[in-house]
């Protein structure tokens, strides 16, 4: 049992949906990053999603890509961003972090070296965007072996078909994006939604949670409401990118929790 | 068909897109059942007749096929040692290789009534082609170009425009080629149901490098039996320039399993193949990586994070290459070498001079390093290269180079 079940079995217990973030580690850099991460759980986050800087993000709109251009003139590399989950695990051991990123980073490191290190880390998931099930030999099969869970994400041109493929090997939860299209764009309606969420959940005992173009407490709500969880990312990104103080931020963040669990 | 199936080079890729440990389907789930659909489509269109008659009739017609076999002899007595061939695929309708290309994804996207083509483009020349064939067929052209090439390659950018297509500038990362294709990318992940990504190399997710190859391999078709008519044998040497790699494994492909022809891909040296990642040389300078969909040679520091790289030729401004050269290279069935900036204008010069052809930037590579190796080679060796672009695209690049002012004059 990974952090991320324990997290899901006790929200389950509570009746509860879960609202996860998306910020970019090392975003503006390492300090501040880490101050916004440490304060996450505090303003009602259950799962973080740490962004994995790259050079080229192709599934990421400007706000994100934006982020990690911010990141690497920092300084920012893997091994930094492992210390930096780390940092944070030092204070807290139950919120789950979940890496979200692209596939050469973590090649060029080395898949095994990369997963005895994240999980040495306190890294309990990973999202790997250009790593489709047809790839799984390459990081997902190992990395469920090492114990960590491999977040697949499902998307509208996912059908029913192909669906089953998308499910095995999953574990943790399952993430659908709502939209054909990159991180920041414009939102689903949750009538869309929650048909979607309702076709994927027949075909798996897994959470489904639902991101991309989440921006406000009001649509977390709406889309809380069809889905186990909400994902925000580009929201907060954009506040970090304005360089808005730290407070501001997690105040923002703690609207947007409120929304999602009132879903 | 090559003789010994087993040993034999042309069999790639394998059903995971694979050549060797390159290659391979490297994309976002919303990408996926695309990139699958298209595969089945282009395996179905390959065995058809039908498809490939109607690519013969606009290869012959519209773009002007076969190109000549045209024995470069001032360079030759020039040069004082092997015998030069070039095979004239700059005189193609809209003046470089790509449209053999170009055709054949844009008959398939037809054929899958995609109504929408968006392309990437560096030089401006795959960009060219796609915006002509899309005004020939009516179809609705979204091209991107990295800004720092819109402003280095501006007739193309106005040729594309008069032919009806959308130019986006991309200024995500340093406005080169990479950074268009991510933005390509993007746009097919935004509108999958009516738009179909023509790319314009043999690298992307599989099936593009193979599919890419096939209608590229054209030129190597032509190329064998032109030389057998003119020669009566095959060539000793093969040589063409590499920015993504199209027009090298279009020449090099129908030649793998000739195990006697010798094989040399150039790859663009920038200001030298140095610490400071001048260049844009791949193989020569690069490791293993996975980019684009697919897994090759690149740029890339020691973070996996991907180095932009150099290059006085906008065509050859690519921090990867095809992942089939990729797998000829660790086999080692073909041969890699950097040619420098200084070195390609060298090349560029001559052959205007002494051929009375204006070549493009990339080619002028492959020029520069015939003009390395045929002098040390004997007469009786029969060099082929590929000359695969014109230059009238590069001739302000070339002045400001050569520090001419190509000012208004009256
Ligand atoms: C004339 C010419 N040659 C070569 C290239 C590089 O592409 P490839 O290596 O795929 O042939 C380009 C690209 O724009 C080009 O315009």
């Amino acid at each position: 049992m990974t952090r991320i079940d324990a997290k899901f079995a006790e929200l389950r217990k509570a009746g509860r949906k879960a609202f996860v973030t998306y910020v970019m580690a090392g975003d503006p850099d390492y300090e501040r990053s880490l101050e916004v991460v440490r304060g996450l759980p505090g303003a009602g986050v259950d799962i973080i999603e740490l962004g994995l800087p790259f050079t080229d993000p192709m599934a990421d709109g400007g706000t994100i890509q934006l982020a990690g251009q911010r990141a690497l003139e920092a300084g920012q590399t893997l091994a930094r961003t492992l210390e930096l989950a780390h940092a944070f695990r030092e204070q807290d051991d139950t919120t789950p972090i979940v890496l979200m990123g692209y596939y050469n980073p973590i090649y060029s490191r080395g898949v095994e070296r990369f997963l005895a290190e994240a999980k040495e880390a306190g890294i309990d998931g990973l999202i790997v965007v250009d790593l489709p099930p047809e790839e799984d030999d390459e990081l997902c099969i190992p990395a469920q072996k090492a114990g960590l869970n491999f977040i697949r994400l499902a998307t509208p041109t996912t059908d029913d078909k192909r669906l089953p493929k998308v499910l095995t090997n999953t574990s943790g939860f399952v993430y659908y994006v709502s939209i054909t299209g990159i991180t920041g764009s414009a939102a689903a309606e949750a009538g869309d939604v929650g048909p979607e969420v309702a076709r994927i959940k027949a075909a798996t005992d897994l959470p489904v949670i639902v991101g991309f173009g989440i921006r406000t407490p009001e649509a977390a709500e709406r889309i809380a409401s069809v889905a186990d969880g909400a994902v925000v990312g580009s929201a907060i990104v954009d506040r970090i990118g304005k360089g808005e103080p730290t407070e501001k931020v997690l105040e923002f963040v703690a609207g947007l929790a409120e929304g999602a669990h009132r879903g | 068909m090559p003789e010994d199936i087993i040993n034999s080079f042309m069999n790639g890729p394998d059903e995971k897109g694979r050549f060797g440990d390159f290659g391979g389907r490297f994309v976002s789930e919303t990408l996926m059942p695309l990139i699958l659909e298209l595969e089945e489509q282009y395996e179905h269109a390959k065995t058809d007749q039908s498809f490939w008659d109607e690519m013969n009739d606009l290869w012959t017609n519209y773009v002007g096929r076969p190109s000549p076999l045209y024995y470069a002899e001032r360079l030759t007595k020039h040069l004082g040692g092997a015998k030069i061939y070039l095979k004239r695929d700059e005189l193609n309708h809209t003046g470089a290789h790509k449209i053999n290309n170009v055709l054949g994804q844009i008959i398939l996207a037809r054929r899958m009534g995609k109504t929408r083509i968006i392309a990437e483009t560096g030089a401006g020349q795959h960009g060219v082609a796609t915006a002509t064939v899309c005004a020939k067929f009516g179809l609705k052209c979204v091209v991107y170009m990295g800004a720092h090439d819109v402003e280095r390659q501006a007739p193309n950018v106005f040729r594309m425009k008069l032919l009806g297509a959308e130019v986006v500038p991309v200024t995500s990362g340093r406005g080169t080629l990479k950074d268009a294709m991510n933005d390509a990318l993007r746009d097919w992940v935004t509108n999958v149901r009516d738009t179909f990504y023509c790319i314009g190399t043999v690298a992307g997710p599989h099936p593009y490098p193979a599919m890419v190859r096939d209608f590229q391999a054209i030129i190597g078709k032509e190329a064998r039996e032109q030389m057998m008519a003119a020669e009566g044998r095959l060539p000793d040497t093969l040589i063409a320039a590499i920015g993504g790699g199209s027009n090298a494994m279009g020449l090099f492909y129908p030649f793998l399993d000739d195990k006697d022809v010798r094989i040399i891909g150039v790859e663009a040296g920038g200001k030298g193949v140095n610490a400071k990642m001048e260049h844009c040389a791949s193989l020569t300078g690069g490791r293993p990586g996975v980019l684009h969909g697919n897994r090759t040679y690149l740029l890339q520091d020691d973070d996996g994070q991907i180095l932009e790289g150099y290059s006085i030729s906008a065509g050859l401004d690519y921090p990867g290459i095809g992942p089939e050269h990729s797998w000829l290279h660790d086999t080692k069935r073909a041969e890699y070498v950097a040619i420098t900036d200084v070195e390609a204008l060298k090349a560029f010069q001559l052959c205007c001079e002494l051929e009375g052809i204006i070549p493009a930037l990339e080619p002028s590579h492959a020029l520069a390093h015939v003009m390395k190796i045929a002098p040390e080679l004997p007469a009786d060796h029969l060099i082929c290269m590929n000359l695969c672009g014109r230059g009238d695209k590069d001739i302000f690049t070339v002045a400001k180079a050569l520090d001419v002012n190509m000012g208004p004059s009256d």
